[in-house]
């Protein structure tokens, strides 16, 4: 352990933040439905993959096209990413829970599972099994530290990683505190029925969130898909189940909680490759989740359930 | 004001019945909570409907309300038959409740709660409010006005800021109604609106219930358990028991009536 400086503890800090900005976009998703409508929608993962498929296709086009300023690159595919993938997050909600809505809970559970496996098979038929790369839009980076030592490597990438996440996170953070539907989204979390009984069309509600959660999620595949430069049709089930511990060791239901969740999330998972070994990563991340959750049940900014009547 | 007891009036009552129920029954399984409830309720009228715990009061506010459809029987709100439409249609139609238990949004603000209410009326599509257009901040305003009037009625302007859930019981209590009150409703049904109150807020309850009849021209229908409360303001009261309407009519006809005070007053 000796053997590790400084340059190295803030290396592991920007490798840390970047996975964590991704987990925390992806777990923004899981929190929002599960504080509307109490459900753990099990293909957002898929979700997520395909926005990265969409995302990847939207570059390549864009090259084809001549376009090669980053900016534009980045702007119009992030658009055309976020209106697919949401139209993908509102047909899903639309046609696979909806019906379900006054089932019993495990009921669309067992529907999210199944679309989940069905969106993974309908890209890999659509789109081959194998991993599809892309070339780097951005590359390059700056470089701190003695020339002949560790030097940390700060990419372009990373830092466009984080700010992409902030200004989305800021946008959330002020369209659900400022806005009408905003205002509907928070009364629907804390009690639906009332905000039904109070006119709020509830179902519009919840079609938002999803689609909002589609949309976040696609923010985070099309900056993988250019972070790694490579998809293939399972990328969604760990990025998903991480994501999803991310949401859970936050606190379900609290959408400061997912950003930070994910972001504690990502550090832990960065020391643990540096620190232990690369494999015992996830060990470290899950074991994590445990802990966090034997002291704090209901996660690190989690509210207790409210007893609802 | 008072009106005879459950006079069928059906050629002027045309016009002037706000709410028309007739002969609800709602069953659960075995248990017939509900049984053959027939009352009417006039357009400024405060009428109240009491009995002993467990007698299907809630229950009837619920078929009224929508929530649950009853097993048979007609609800009939101006003219509408509204026995078979979702309970935020029924919102939408003018007529709002209260629950027994406070259902506010508790970690929302006192201003939020009322704006929320207003929802149904404001214009919340995703692109004028993500460039808060001029129209879109007009309306805002407009409904950031009518909240602060409600709230000065109900006396919480100075508490308009602080999170619902950490106001005073007798505050929250007010603040439901005045949230109900913001969608200019025809008929405010309000259960057990008294209960966990002190004898002073009921008073000052008593006068704000008047106030709204009188200023606002909302009808009201009631269930109370504070005698106090009911007697003095009721227009009109029908007791239940056992799910079974026992006698109708204006306070003093109840208080006089052998069968409520057996089966109701009696007991207290």
């Amino acid at each position: 352990m000796s053997g590790f400086s400084f340059l190295e503890f803030v290396q592991q800090i920007i490798n840390g933040l970047t996975l964590g900005s991704i987990y925390a976009l992806i777990a923004i998703g899981y929190t929002m439905v599960y504080g509307i409508i109490g459900m753990i929608n099990f293909a957002h993962g898929e979700i997520y993959m395909i926005g990265a498929y969409v995302g990847l296709m939207a570059i390549t086009g864009l090259s084809l096209f001549g376009v090669d300023s980053i900016a534009a690159i980045l702007l119009v595919t992030l658009a055309i990413s976020i209106l697919v993938t949401g139209s993908y997050g509102w047909t899903v909600e639309r046609l696979a829970y909806r019906p379900l809505r006054n089932s019993p809970r495990l009921v669309p559970l067992i529907s999210a599972i199944g679309v989940s496996i069905f969106l993974q098979n309908y890209v890999q038929i659509g789109q081959g099994a194998r991993d599809v790369s892309m070339q780097p839009v951005l590359t390059g980076g700056w470089r701190f530290g003695p020339a002949d030592g560790f030097q940390v490597y700060l990419s372009y990438m990373q830092v466009l990683i984080a700010v992409v996440t902030v200004a989305f996170m800021a946008g959330l953070t002020l369209f659900i505190s400022r806005s009408r539907l905003g205002r509907a989204c928070r009364a629907c979390s804390q009690d639906r029925t009332m905000a039904n009984l109070l006119g709020i069309d509830t179902d519009r509600v919840i079609a938002l969130t999803f689609v909002l959660g589609a949309a976040l999620a696609a923010v985070a595949g099309v900056l993988v898909g250019m972070y790694y430069g490579l998809v293939n049709p399972f990328i969604g089930f760990i990025a998903g189940l991480k994501a999803f511990t991310a949401a859970v060791l936050g606190g379900i239901g609290s959408i400061p909680g997912a950003m930070l969740g994910g972001v504690v999330l990502g550090l832990a998972e960065s020391f643990a490759s540096a620190y232990l070994q690369t494999e015992y990563k996830d060990v470290v991340a899950f074991a994590l989740l445990i802990l966090v959750l034997l002291m704090r049940p209901t996660g690190l900014l989690g509210r207790p359930d409210v007893e609802k009547v | 004001m008072t009106l005879p007891a459950s006079a069928p009036t059906p050629a002027a009552g045309a016009g002037r019945s706000l709410l028309d129920v007739q002969n609800l029954s709602m069953r659960f399984g075995g248990l017939l909570a509900v049984d053959n409830v027939t009352f009417e309720v006039r357009r400024g009228q405060i009428f109240a409907i009491i009995g002993p715990n467990g007698a299907g009061k809630t229950t009837v506010f619920n078929c009224v309300g929508g929530f649950y459809r009853p097993t048979t029987g007609a609800v009939t709100l101006d003219g509408q038959p509204i026995q078979h439409l979702p309970s935020h249609r029924i919102a939408r139609l003018g007529l709002v409740r209260t629950f027994q238990n406070v259902r506010l949004f508790k970690t929302m603000t006192v201003v939020e709660n009322l704006l929320i209410s207003q929802h149904a009326q404001l214009e919340a599509r995703l692109l004028p409010g993500l460039f808060k257009t001029p129209k879109y901040r007009r309306a805002e305003t407009a409904a950031l006005e009518r909240a602060a009037f409600w709230l000065e009625k109900v006396g919480l302007l100075a508490v308009a800021n602080r999170e619902a859930g950490n106001l005073a019981y007798g505050q929250q209590r007010r603040l439901e109604i005045a949230r109900c009150m913001i969608t200019h409703p025809k008929l405010l049904m309000l259960d057990e609106p008294a209960a966990g109150l002190n004898p002073q807020e009921t008073r000052d309850l008593d006068r704000l219930i008047n106030e709204l009849r009188a200023e606002h021209g909302v009808s009201v229908l009631l269930i109370e358990h504070d005698m106090s409360l009911v007697m003095g303001i009721s227009d009109e009261i029908l007791v239940v028991e056992y799910g079974r309407p026992i006698a109708t009519g204006d306070p003093a006809a109840i208080r006089a009536n052998p069968k409520v005070i057996k089966a109701y007053l009696g007991e207290e």
